[in-house]
């Protein structure tokens, strides 16, 4: 019964934590409902303007915004956005998917999950565009209005502006869906400036508006596109003097920026007030709050934004608060152990373990492939290897799914860089997938090359990437970690750091020398083309050099801190030295 | 209260300082007096005649060349690509047979527009209708930048290397344990404004120039003397030029940039090369940025009567209005718990205590209500044997010494007056338990030359020691050697050695300038 009235407390705390989480998302949505008044206000005076009849626009405003169609059309644009917040909830990560080629991109695109995500934005487009229509007024009011026979009958017809507007509103739906994807749109980055919620908003907004109103115009530019050449050519708007219409086509712009305005406002909500910092305490006096502290939560795998939480407030608890700082060199009452910092320093450095170990087992597969290819230069490259092929796109719907059930921390990769983590004996039994595995493509000399589908290359560039993908963890261990034996030098009463004091230093040490070796395979130090006018967080691509400065900064906080001092610490002689290296300021 | 007075009198023509010691600045009449001493970073000297400047600038080579053949379209995309919308409408106002003439006329009136425009929103910020290398000059810690052989100076936070920036748009790595002396050129590092090393780091050198800021990565290891351009990543925003001040937090995560044309202030994540900029509307710029030694707290002075200091936790800012003009120079006590500033218009230095500890969550804090003048510079005649010799006057820049008891404070001068030349004064300054200031005396260089540009060394063990940059051309280090009366040290280097220090019986070395009461 004790461990059934434990596991009760650990799922109750668990429970309390992710409660935060939800609790987060919810405060967003709100907020983005809050603002919903006065960017549908905006929306409908520029979409009725004039220019020519100024106080006219103003007074069929004010008419409209407290008519019922206009009260009944805000419901429906309040439900859309607590739909996409709840969407944005549903399929959230904090460590990206990373595409390493083209196939898996389109795996990821027709992921049934990616498809239901695709349909339900889709009608929420629809479901704007409506809302839009009604509020314009004017031609595109209604689907059907009535139109004379020959014959004398009065009998309803279609209404091409209405139902343009429509379409236009599913396409931007089904291309902002698209594009989450290929921009990893639902990727939360977090920051390293820590603002206010308010200031954050207002720094962005700026850039909201951007992106909303220069999307839209591509949205639109390729949906007349399609609608031209799709379209009935008995409408008499699907020719090209129809599409040219500049009123028709401002309505359609300033509806899709209005739809892609009030859903990136949600977005960036969302990010915002989920990446807010969270202050886990240190310790409690009381053990059933123990699973809600720092040190526990640290360990724990799901959900990973929590652990992401612990790990930011970690970096940050190390850095500013000296009180928390000396709750994690205290020593346990009764016993005398430093529990708190041996969990805390036992997790950071297991991590960054794990990514060294990773970024070993990447370099060992890559130079035998370089091996591989002298042996078999002979075989046909240009035959499908059912293998990768049928690999491929399983392994991505098992890994889009990640959001929160999987534990991305040890898998975050595509599926062609699956072979380097295998076991070794694993990979031999897996060697012939191993050899067609698309990256295999790109080491080939270049007449081979030529014949192997664009499709099927990966990138070395965005397989470094995807080695990097969870690294915020890492920066924040290492950054932790640094900042804690950093203050030790002087805030440490009981010497608890001095024990671990080996064993960090040579886990970073082991670390820079992996890195190290990664930068210098080819493309791995080149820099991405980074987009600014996106709404798509591009962090992860630069995370691997983030990675790198804080690691060279994490070890020379250390040895300017402890100086001479580090020649008492027991270290290997190759650490010895490089540690040496670093006394000097050579590195 | 007139501090200069209690000053030990400038030094007589032709003598130089050369140190200070036991409790005296010691002179002589040439740089060969310099005394012998176990750490001596190289005395360098850079004529102007050594460099090799550019003679014109790009625009102004245009007119040497014949052309006029093009056609209007490609003229017009030529103006549109260098001079932007105004030298669009510029062209076709000024290509009249060639365009319709209501064109030009609209176009006309537009620029017309545009300039009315321009001229009014400079009339509210003066300084936004300088060209940027005016701009640097007028915002620069550097004395007369404009004219100055060395345009930037930074010693490395940790060794004994240092970078120095040059007329010619180069910069040079010097450092005492290496017989190469890396050169830096870049086709964008041009007008190089201000240099910073990154702490925590031996390699990478931040600059600030006219367009863009880059960060160089050095090799401290490698052999080459032109490291090349592939080792500098340039770093730019919209808006944001020329960069006049950076500031490296002293954890080395993140880089400040400011620019008196951008009214936010970039934190730099230069890794992965991203910015946030924190946006404050008034003021009309950044012009100045000071990061405080402990990492809590920035200054940033704008182009008008107002500075802001920042907190670096949750990035909230304290407004702090002047009366009579921009903040022109700061610096932070080693504790980061007292700033000192100027003001530009005024002879005397200002002092705010910020008693936070990082502890307190930030918002319950207070910070200081007022400033507390601390000193007095206004002008002072010394009788000398060579003459009256006037001292005082506006501030260019502040420089405390990281123990934090030494001031150097660069006086402007009055460049009509000859008598009135710049000149260093040192402040000794003590700011535990009580904030104390004490006169020490006058740096002066050889006959003729300014100094120009001033820093402390990082980590100098015998005391401080002074960089001066000269109008010559020439860049020397005054070391001041003493005690620290602070704490001990509890540096790995042991206890310090023996003092040698005798109380002078003179009466300006014990008469305090200024002691904070405690209430």
């Amino acid at each position: 019964s004790g461990d059934v009235k434990r596991v009760t407390q650990i799922g109750r705390s668990r429970f309390m934590d992710t409660l935060v989480i939800c609790w987060r998302a919810a405060a967003s949505i709100a907020w983005a409902v809050l603002l919903l008044p006065p960017s549908t206000a905006i929306f409908v005076f520029l979409s009725k303007f004039s220019v020519l009849h100024p106080i006219q626009t103003i007074s069929e405003c004010f008419s409209m915004l407290t008519s019922a169609t206009a009260i009944f059309s805000f419901i429906l644009l309040c439900g859309v956005i607590i739909m996409v917040g709840f969407l944005n909830f549903e399929y959230y990560t904090v460590i990206p998917t990373i595409a390493c080629s083209k196939i898996a991109l389109f795996g990821q695109l027709l992921h049934p999950r990616q498809l239901v995500n695709s349909l339900v934005h889709c009608i929420m487009g629809m479901i704007v565009a409506w809302c839009s229509a009604v509020t314009i007024g004017f031609r595109y009011e209604t689907l059907g209005h009535p139109c004379a026979q020959t014959d004398g009958y009065h009998q309803m017809c279609l209404n091409e502006y209405h139902l343009i507007l429509l379409l236009g509103g599913a396409f931007v739906g089904f291309s902002h869906s698209l594009l989450g994807v290929i921009h990893n749109m639902n990727y939360v980055s977090f920051h390293t400036v820590q603002q206010y919620k308010y200031l954050r908003f207002k720094g962005c907004l700026p850039l909201v508006v951007r992106c909303s109103a220069t999307q839209a115009l591509y949205s639109v530019r390729n949906f007349i596109v399609v609608y031209y050449f799709l379209g009935n050519s008995a409408h008499p708007l699907d020719s090209i003097a129809g599409l040219l219409d500049l009123s028709l086509l401002y309505h359609l712009w300033i509806s899709a920026t209005f739809l892609l305005f009030t859903w990136y406002i949600m977005l960036l909500l969302f990010r915002i007030f989920l990446t807010e910092g969270y202050s886990f305490p240190v310790q409690s006096s009381f053990t059933e709050d123990a699973d809600h502290c720092l040190p526990k939560v640290l360990t724990e795998k799901q959900p990973m934004l929590l652990k992401f939480l612990a790990l930011q407030d970690l970096a940050l608890l190390s850095q500013h608060s000296p009180l928390r700082r000396c709750e994690v060199f205290s020593l346990s009452q009764p016993g005398g152990h430093p529990h708190n910092w041996n969990a805390i320093s036992k997790e950071c450095l297991s991590l960054l373990a794990d990514l060294t170990q990773r970024l070993v087992a990447y370099h060992d597969t890559v130079a035998t492939n370089g091996r591989a290819k002298s042996l078999s230069s002979g075989k046909d490259f240009m035959s499908p290897r059912p293998t990768a092929f049928m690999k491929t796109p399983a392994s991505v719907f098992a890994r889009s799914i990640a959001g929160g059930q999987q534990s991305p921390l040890t898998a975050p990769f595509t599926p062609d860089l699956d072979s380097p983590f295998m076991s070794p004996a694993l990979r031999r039994l897996a060697a012939p997938v191993e050899q067609g595995s698309p990256w295999y493509g790109t080491v080939q000399s270049p007449h081979i090359m030529r014949r192997v589908p664009k499709l099927w290359s990966t990138s070395t560039e965005a397989s470094s990437q995807a080695l990097f993908a969870d690294s915020q963890a890492h920066i924040w261990a290492l950054e932790g970690l640094s900042y804690l034996v950093q203050a030790s030098f002087s805030e440490d009463q009981f010497g608890v750091v001095q024990t671990t004091l080996p064993s960090i230093l040579s886990c970073m040490l082991v670390l820079q020398e992996a890195v190290d070796r990664h930068f210098k395979l080819p493309h791995a130090s080149s820099k991405p083309v980074r987009s600014t006018s996106s709404m798509g967080d591009s962090t992860y691509k630069t995370l691997r050099f983030a990675l790198r400065a804080t690691l060279k900064t994490a070890i020379y906080r250390i040895t300017t801190t402890f100086g001479d001092h580090l020649n008492a610490v027991q270290l290997s002689a190759e650490h010895q030295k490089r540690l040496q290296q670093f006394l000097e300021y050579k590195e | 209260m007139c501090s200069l007075a209690l000053f030990p009198p400038p030094l007589p023509y032709g003598q130089t300082t050369v140190c200070e010691s036991n409790n005296e600045l010691l002179s002589g009449s040439s740089t060969e007096d310099q005394l012998k001493q176990d750490f001596s970073p190289p005395s360098l000297s850079f004529p102007r005649e050594s460099l090799k400047l550019h003679s014109r600038t790009e625009n102004s080579s245009k007119a040497a060349f014949l052309d006029h053949s093009e056609t209007l379209w490609m003229r017009s995309a030529a103006a549109w690509r260098d001079g932007g919308l105004t030298g669009l409408l510029n062209e076709i106002t000024n290509s009249h047979p060639h365009v319709p003439k209501w064109l030009s006329m609209s176009s006309g009136c537009i620029l017309a527009l545009l300039r009315w425009v321009s001229s009014f929103h400079g009339s509210l910020f003066p300084h936004l209708t300088l060209s940027s290398e005016d701009m640097i000059a007028e915002f620069s810690q550097v004395l007369n930048w404009s004219d100055c052989v060395v345009r930037a100076f930074a010693w490395h936070p940790h060794t004994d290397k240092f970078a120095v920036a040059l007329l010619d748009d180069s910069i040079k790595i010097y450092n005492p344990k290496s017989a190469t002396t890396p050169t830096l050129k870049h086709r964008l590092q041009r007008n190089v404004a201000v240099v910073q090393w990154k702490p925590l780091c031996a390699s990478a050198l931040a600059v600030g120039c006219q367009n863009c800021l880059l960060v160089w990565h050095v090799d401290p290891c490698s052999l080459s003397t032109r490291p090349s351009a592939g080792c500098a990543h340039v770093l730019s925003h919209p808006g944001h030029a020329p960069v006049t001040s950076i500031a490296w937090s002293p954890s080395g995560s993140l880089l400040l940039s400011a620019s008196p044309m951008d009214t936010a202030m970039m934190v730099w994540d230069v890794a992965a090369e991203s910015c946030v900029p924190l946006q404050r509307v008034g003021g009309g710029g950044v012009t100045f940025l000071s990061w405080s030694p402990d990492g809590s707290h920035v200054l940033a002075s704008t182009p008008s009567a107002l500075f802001r200091v920042w907190e670096t936790r949750m990035w909230t800012c304290e407004r702090w209005p002047c009366i009579k003009g921009r903040c022109q120079s700061g610096c932070w006590s080693p504790d980061g718990s007292r700033l000192l500033f100027t003001v530009q218009g005024e002879t005397v230095i200002y002092a705010l205590t910020f008693t936070n500890t990082p502890a307190v969550p930030s918002g319950t804090s207070k910070g200081p209500h007022a400033a507390v003048v601390v000193a007095d510079l206004s002008e002072t005649t010394f009788n000398t044997p060579d003459g009256d010799i006037v001292v005082g006057g506006e501030i260019q820049s502040l420089a405390w010494d990281p123990r934090g008891e030494r001031l150097a404070v660069l006086l402007k001068g009055d460049p009509r007056a000859a008598d009135r030349s710049p000149i260093i004064a040192v402040f000794k300054t003590r700011v535990r338990p009580i904030f104390e200031l004490l006169p020490c005396g006058f740096v002066q260089g050889e006959p003729g030359a300014e100094p120009r540009l001033m820093q402390f060394h990082p980590n100098f063990r015998h005391g401080a020691l002074l960089t001066v940059c000269w109008s010559s051309g020439r860049i020397t280090h005054v070391p001041f050697y003493f005690l620290s009366a602070s704490i001990p040290r509890l540096g790995p280097s042991g206890s310090p050695t023996l003092p040698h220090v005798q109380e002078r019986p003179a009466d300006f070395a014990n008469q305090s300038l200024f002691t904070e009461l405690i209430s």
